[in-house]
């Protein structure tokens, strides 16, 4: 695996949240990669960071939050270093994002094609009247009938499912090289997860946008990425293409994940399956965080689970996982 | 927005009624017979008894208030005891004296209150933003009519840059249509008078904005740490907007409408604030008059500047309501 | 101007760490934290502590008795802030001042407080016609400005301290019925409140127990923050001379007398009245914007 096949390399990441209670080590230490043109999946319980590695891609971090360490590559530059102006070139042109909340995404004041426009205005340098042709396109593109009259609408007339779809209009506006979702449906009914998924299948399909795509829900991650990084309490425990994820599980966390999804496809809500809950990240526990929550260490009676905390090593061609097992 | 500009027109009916009768009872609360506590003990039993009469005393309550608001309601606010003028003429005659000054103190309020809120908010915690906010506390913190004292000490006593009072230097002859000064002044091109007028103007319309603007900075700084902690904001910083255009277009247009609203509701206190301005700096205004009045024990005057001022303070929340949903989309698609 | 990023301004609205209702001890240990919280308590308890010594390190007298030699004297080692107008020491005055600049303060808001919160807890409680009878009520007293309606008061009911803190009193009531009122009903579709009145839990009960001890925040800062605007509208209607009657030593009272001889350069007759009422209402103002931090983890930084 060479650097160049890689769109984007996450080297020990940390971002950190400084609170009154303590520090929250949100992300700490993380490792993984994108290809060009791939769809990766992210996934992990609720609060074990993937938000917060997303927006640290971005550098979206806000107080009390920083990033504190770790290197972002970027086409040949790390994002974590980059100046404010550099930055601006890649944000919403090159990487963009789209979020959890759509409704609350977008700017209550301001029209719907005003906010898409702005894109190919500041990145795209392109004139009013061009400009909302294209806005028309993309909407079309993204499966808005009626795109003229829909344009002029405030954010509140749209439904969920309408405001993801001008999310992803608006992200793909200048065709960028990664789209990141942060849960792009976990808002939505579900007959319009299934549109808004089948939607990003088939612009994935048109471009050479590659996604991240972050979830809950590994029946989506079965349905849509080739790779995954599973990540838990602010690290990647394992990393792998879908197929390997889901025939031979390496990582304890892993494998409860996958014995929480009875029939491969089928939808599960929340992983909350495994039993106990994510550590508490101001005070984590030494050695491995899995630790407390893991039967595999009980039944080989590993103790160094407890005192030491794993690496995260490649165990095969691209497959790595971060636990004493497999040391 | 039809409905809603309706339901907001409605619910303001029983209010100004309501006020109107507040305003009419309160000659009734007067302890004793009013007409003597107006004229004084050693008044004669004849001016008592005018006044009894002009006051509409001697007829039953309620059919005094039918009277009253039958008045009121055709601009008829009576005569007032001393002068017998017509109180309502005067009432106009003298209320653009104080919409110069409350607009100028407005004016200087969100002119400086805005800007220093934003940028406070956009500096949180930096000095500028430590010293804005301390001020403005202490700017909230102090009587207007102190400040206005030592402005008029400092720099019309001590270093003669400003007059201590009046609207016009006396020997300014100076005839005005509207009762606009600054206006007429303007329009005539008569810079003299304008200029003469501004002098006058600059003291009380400072004291006069200093609460005002010490609110708006306040509220408009967490309006603004509000906005931009919102998920629309950080959509504006994906974008790849540079921090001006975030800050200056997308969070401030939102964090503006509460804004609005709080500097809608300062009329009230630029009025009433107006009785000690213009009583210290000798603005010939409609506080002062009140002030007067009451000195004076002419309760009529009182109490039709008084329902004035209340009308005025309904009229323009109802104003800064229905601009208010004009400005959000949310509410003006409804 | 330089970029300004992302990290620099933005934090999200929802802090995450406090809890809603925090027990008072932590509430005071992050009120001891908090920069403004503390110097408003140094300024009150400055002004408390002026309060209480001035009958005893300075004699009654010394505030009402003339002394036409010295009038208007500069502040010098025998008169620390100057003389007035009728040869009485300033400083002693202040002093004095500040018994009736913080009695009627905190008595006019204490009754505002006990009138409005039992108005808007039965307004809200009760719904229906009589809620919307007493907030129409609340709505035309909220329609004269405070400062208006307490001169008009004082001036039906003639001059004086009694008649000014009754008249501060009423302006202030709205207010608070109107907050109580908010909670009053947001508590009242609070599911435990529910459970409780399904318990057959008495109405007065259910107040006295969950409603008054939840709205307990809110109501201290409000009280704070009156308390500040009280002892303004008080020096505003002295200065008037519709509160205190001379020759008592009320703040605004003595800026009034001091503003006449404005022209006679008597700089420090009018600079340190003013500056004891400034710094009073500041330390209130202070105070109440550290407790408004500290109990409404909303706002919090
Ligand atoms: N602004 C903040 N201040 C303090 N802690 C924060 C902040 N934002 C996030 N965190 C903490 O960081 C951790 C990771 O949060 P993150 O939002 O990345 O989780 P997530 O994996 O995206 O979860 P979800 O699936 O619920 O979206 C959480 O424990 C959260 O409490
Ligand atoms: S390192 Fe030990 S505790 Fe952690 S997952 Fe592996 S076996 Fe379990
Ligand atoms: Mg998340």
């Amino acid at each position: 695996m060479t650097q160049t096949d890689n769109l984007l390399q996450v080297k020990d990441l940390k971002t950190y949240f400084f609170t009154e209670d303590g520090i929250v080590h949100a992300v700490d230490g993380v490792d993984f990669s994108v290809k060009r043109g791939e769809i990766l999946g992210l996934v992990g319980e609720s609060g074990c960071g993937k938000s917060v590695t997303s927006h640290s891609i971005m550098r979206l971090i806000g107080q009390p939050g920083k990033i504190i360490g770790g290197e972002i590559w970027f086409d040949g530059k790390d994002l974590v270093q980059l100046s404010e102006r550099e930055l601006r070139q890649i944000r919403g042109n090159r990487i963009s994002m789209i979020f959890q909340q759509p409704t609350s995404c977008l700017n209550p004041v301001f029209q719907v094609k005003d906010q898409v426009l702005e894109v190919l205005q500041i990145h795209q340098q392109m004139d009013r009247q061009h400009g909302t042709a294209r806005v028309h396109e993309l909407l079309k593109m993204v499966g808005i009938s009626d795109p003229e009259r829909r344009a002029k609408a405030y954010p509140h007339e749209l439904s969920g499912g309408m405001a993801q779809r001008v999310m992803i209009a608006m992200g793909l506006a200048c065709t960028p090289e990664l789209l990141i979702a942060d849960e792009p449906t976990t808002a939505l009914d579900v007959t319009i997860q299934a549109q808004i998924l089948e939607l990003m299948r088939n612009l994935y399909r048109n471009t050479n946008t590659a996604i991240i795509l972050i979830t809950h829900d590994l029946g989506v991650v079965a349905d849509m990425c080739q790779r995954v990084a599973v990540m838990y309490a602010g690290k990647i425990v394992e990393q792998t293409d879908v197929r390997r994820l889901f025939r031979e599980p390496k990582h304890p966390y892993t494998q409860g994940l996958i014995g929480a999804v009875p029939v491969l496809g089928v939808v599960k809500d929340r992983l909350e399956v495994i039993p106990g809950s994510v550590p508490n990240l101001i005070d984590l526990p030494r050695g491995c965080r899995f630790a407390p929550r893991c039967r595999a260490r009980l039944e080989r009676g590993l103790t160094i689970c407890a005192e030491e905390e794993p690496a995260l090593r490649p165990i095969g061609l691209d497959h790595a996982v971060r636990c004493w097992l497999y040391e | 927005m039809a409905g809603y500009i309706l339901r907001r027109l409605l619910s303001a009916v029983p209010v100004l009624l309501g006020v109107s009768i507040l305003v009419f009872a309160f000659i009734h609360f007067i302890p004793g017979d009013p007409a003597i506590a107006m004229l004084g003990e050693r008044a004669t039993p004849e001016s008592v008894a005018r006044v009894r009469t002009s006051l509409g005393l001697d007829k039953p309550i309620w059919e005094q208030y039918g009277i009253y608001m039958g008045k009121v309601l055709r601009g008829d606010l009576g005569t007032s005891i001393l002068r017998r003028d017509n109180i309502s003429q005067e009432l106009l005659k003298r209320f653009p004296a104080t919409v110069e000054l409350a607009l100028a103190a407005l004016v200087l309020a969100i002119l400086l209150g805005i800007p220093a809120g934003v940028f406070s908010a956009v500096k949180r915690n930096s000095w500028f933003d430590n010293g804005t906010m301390l001020l403005s506390l202490v700017g909230v913190s102090m009587p207007i009519f102190w400040l206005g004292l030592m402005m008029q000490s400092l720099f019309s006593v001590a270093l003669g840059w400003f007059p201590t009072g009046a609207r016009l230097t006396a020997t300014l002859k100076f005839q005005s249509t509207t009762n606009f000064v600054g206006l007429d002044s303007l329009l005539q091109g008569n810079w003299v008078v304008f200029l003469d007028w501004l002098r006058h103007l600059t003291m009380p319309a400072i004291a006069l904005s200093t609460i005002p603007l010490a609110i708006i900075a306040r509220m408009t700084r967490s309006a603004m740490l509000d906005v931009l902690g919102q998920d629309y904001v950080r959509t504006a910083w994906a974008k790849g907007l540079r921090w001006s255009t975030v800050v200056l277009k997308h969070a401030l247009r939102n964090a503006l409408l509460p804004v609005v609203t709080v500097a809608g509701l300062q009329i009230g206190r630029l009025l009433a604030g107006a009785i000690l301005t213009e009583t210290i700096f000798s603005w010939p205004g409609i506080g002062r008059w009140v002030y007067e009045s009451i000195l004076a024990r002419d309760y009529p005057i009182v109490q039709g500047v008084t329902l004035f001022i209340a009308a005025l303070v309904v009229i323009v929340n109802l104003v800064v309501d229905i601009s208010y949903a004009f400005l959000d989309p949310r509410i003006r698609l409804q | 101007m330089n970029d300004i990023t992302f990290d620099e301004i933005s934090q999200r609205a929802e802090a995450i760490t406090t809890p809603v209702r925090s027990p008072w001890a932590v509430v005071l240990r992050r009120l001891a934290r908090h920069r403004s919280a503390q110097m408003g308590s140094v300024l009150i308890l400055f002004f408390v502590l002026v309060a209480v010594l001035a009958p005893i390190v300075y004699p009654y007298n010394a505030i009402v008795d003339s002394n036409p030699v010295n009038r208007l004297k500069p502040p010098s080692a025998a008169h620390l802030f100057g003389t007035d107008s009728l040869g009485r020491d300033i400083l002693v005055r202040i002093a004095h001042g500040a018994r009736i600049s913080l009695g009627v303060g905190v008595l006019s808001v204490l009754l505002a407080a006990v009138v409005g919160v039992l108005l808007g807890l039965i307004a809200g409680q009760a719904g229906g016609w009589l809620d919307n009878l007493l907030m129409r009520g609340m709505d035309i007293l909220m329609a004269v400005p405070d400062l208006l309606l307490a001169i008009v008061i004082v001036a039906i009911r003639g001059p004086g301290l009694g008649n000014a803190l009754l008249a501060i009193s009423v302006v202030t009531v709205p207010g608070y019925a109107r907050l109580a009122r908010s909670m009053a009903i947001s508590l009242r579709e609070n599911d435990f409140i529910m459970a409780a009145r399904s318990l057959g839990v008495s109405t007065s009960e259910i107040l006295r127990t969950h409603i008054l001890p939840n709205s307990l925040s809110p109501i201290i800062v409000q009280f704070t923050l009156g308390v500040a605007s009280a002892i303004l509208e008080m020096a505003a209607l002295g200065f008037l001379g519709l509160g205190q009657q001379p020759p008592w030593p009320e703040w605004g009272a003595m800026l009034s007398d001091s503003a006449k001889f404005l022209g006679a350069g008597a700089w420090w007759a009018l600079t340190f009245p003013g500056l004891a009422i400034m710094l009073s209402v500041l330390g209130f103002n202070l105070l109440g914007d550290g407790l408004r931090d500290v109990l409404d983890p909303r706002l919090k930084r």
